[in-house]
């Protein structure tokens, strides 16, 4: 029941510190924005991953293997991605 | 690891990644931004690897790095206007990942699953199912391999309707039975809920792309968090509510840019484009009268010479871009024009409209591509007060943001939506492809303005001669002239 708990107040303060910072972003970068925390939701990775630790059926293993591989794609590609963006708006205040 | 420090570990984390947030507030500091969040997210997966026995390394690896080494190949190549596609398709790729844990979490020992943790294994399942298959339409629609125009099937809210009934009650029993029934029920859940994605994606198009594709954002965010339940991993659940919270916040902008409502969109309650168009061409004066019947004026200009004509002799020129000038890869043509009438010493100012793109500020990023001055880009708010005083519009490839019906005429799809006010200008230049109504499907009144220069075409084509033009002394105008 304590980590119920705990569970439910992480999800809230995230939520609100969240939507603060996010409500900081100027509209200008809101596609970088978005593409990072695309980025960031491939931290399903760590329930793919987590996955592993368990006893599974061979089945259940090629499910988690193509999970851990959809989220690394949306992990590299991104951060590649944003990377490239925010370069490209980097480059006229040098 | 005990719990003490695992707790002050993740709280790190977190407060990495929101530093990293932080800095997005200018553009100056938001590449550092993102490495933070890059650094924030490998922390995490190096404490799950260190903390956790993983069976079989060799497969993690390998699923690792073709993951890894495909979205580098894919996020390396693509162009800026493929962006929207790309975020689309990424959006899929996480709700995949989170349905399928969801699955296997699910139908493994659950036995070993609290209630609430098994209805946010039901939850995550569902919502990760309907994210990937909305994603993927919507990916397919922004990348042109489907058409973009909305599809309505016949009771299209009725089919949305009950599919949701039935999902509701198939999710309530799932949490409720164990053993085979769930892995049936689970199943099922699957299933209706790709197809809820597919028919729910199917109806949105066109300008409405921004608003799904936020939306579809906030959702894999909610599918990651609820996973984060299933496994009891408590950043996964706070990284997938900040990326919830974003896309929310990202969609409330885009709905208000366009003065809708979330749900009167999502649920298609206005949105039929054909006939309203036609309705309003009848109402509204032909708008083709002015431009396609006599291209030439008295003096024997065409139009583009006019349009030349009007920019040398203004002082202040707002350029308008349009989604139709990303797709006339016209952006670098547009940013030198600007460039040059800057250095003839005019004023020049971009205005851009929030949903000026696809998605969410991608006019900035395609504007940025052209190497723009930053401080040229006003939005909607800053820079509709100046039109008055503004001797030119340039407006190339945008209809609708632009369209005066929006104010003035009741029951369109557009309707209320804010719109730059090109028509306050002392003239206005229209360089699009045609002058066929925009998106909406809404015709647009400015083009049979009396005021208005309709140079209909390609846009890179009309802006590399008017570079061409610009700069040149006003003796040489006829033979400018003379050759269009």
């Amino acid at each position: 029941m304590a980590d119920l708990l705990l569970m439910a107040s992480v999800l809230a303060v995230s939520s609100v510190v969240g939507y603060v910072l996010i409500s900081r972003v100027p509209p200008r970068l809101h596609t970088p924005l978005m593409s990072m925390t695309n980025a960031v939701s491939a931290v399903t990775i760590l329930g793919a991953l987590l996955l592993f630790a368990l006893d599974t059926t061979v089945c259940q293993k090629a499910l988690g293997a193509s999970a851990i591989a959809f989220a690394a794609f949306n992990l590299v590609g991104g951060f590649t991605i944003t990377d490239r963006m925010l370069k490209m708006f980097h480059r006229h205040h040098e | 690891m005990n719990s003490v420090w695992h707790l002050l570990f993740d709280v790190a984390v977190m407060l990495i990644l929101f530093l990293g947030i932080w800095r997005f507030r200018a553009p100056q500091t938001a590449r550092s931004g993102s490495f933070l969040a890059l650094l924030a997210l490998s922390c995490a997966v190096g404490v799950v690897l260190v903390g956790n026995p993983i069976r079989e390394p060799a497969t993690v690896v390998l699923a690792l790095l073709a993951g890894g080494a495909a979205g580098w190949v894919v996020a390396a190549r693509i162009n800026m206007i493929q962006i929207p596609a790309m975020v689309a398709f990424q959006n899929g790729a996480g709700g995949f990942a989170s349905f399928l844990i969801a699955f296997v979490e699910l139908t493994h020992q659950r036995s070993e699953l609290v209630p609430i943790g098994q209805l946010s294994g039901v939850l995550g399942m569902v919502i990760g199912a309907a994210t990937f298959s909305g994603s993927m339409v919507a990916s397919a629609k922004l990348a042109s391999v489907m058409r973009q125009t909305p599809v309505i099937l016949p009771h299209h809210g009725w089919i949305v309707v009950s599919l949701l009934v039935v999902i509701c009650g198939l999710g309530v029993l799932a949490v409720l039975v164990a053993g085979p029934a769930l892995l049936y029920a689970s199943l099922a859940l699957m299933a209706l809920s790709l197809i809820l994605g597919l028919v729910f994606a199917l109806w949105i198009g066109g300008a409405d792309m921004p608003v799904l594709i936020s939306f579809l954002n906030a959702t894999t965010g909610l599918a990651a968090s609820f996973c984060g339940v299933v496994v009891e991993n408590r950043l996964l659940i706070a990284c997938g509510a900040t990326v919830a919270a974003s896309g929310f916040i990202l969609t409330h902008a885009m709905c208000q840019a366009m003065n809708r409502n979330l749900f009167q969109l999502l649920a298609a309650a206005d949105w039929k484009p054909a006939a309203s168009g036609s309705q309003t061409s009848q109402t509204l004066p032909a708008p083709h009268s002015s431009a396609a019947a006599e291209p030439q004026d008295s003096e024997g200009l065409s139009p583009l010479a006019r349009a030349v004509e009007a920019v040398r002799r203004a002082k202040k020129v707002i350029i308008i871009p349009g989604y139709g000038m990303a797709l006339a890869h016209a952006q670098f043509e547009v940013v030198q024009l600007a460039e040059r009438l800057n250095e003839m010493g005019k004023e020049v100012k971009f205005a851009i409209h929030p949903i000026a793109g696809r998605m969410p500020g991608h006019m900035h990023v395609l504007l940025a591509e052209a190497e723009v001055d930053p401080d040229i880009l006003f939005d909607l708010r800053e820079i509709n007060a100046e039109f008055p005083e503004t001797d030119v519009a340039l407006i190339v490839g945008a209809c609708d943001v632009v369209n005066p019906a929006a104010t003035s005429v009741q029951g369109t799809p557009i309707s209320g939506m804010p719109i730059l006010a090109a028509q306050d200008a002392k003239q206005v230049v229209v360089c699009n492809m045609d002058d066929k109504p925009g998106y909406s499907g809404v015709a647009n009144p400015l083009y049979a303005d009396p005021k208005t220069i309709l140079v209909l075409g390609d846009a890179k084509t009309t802006f590399g001669q008017l570079l061409r033009l610009a700069p040149t002394k006003k003796a040489s105008l006829p033979n400018g002239g003379d050759a269009f």
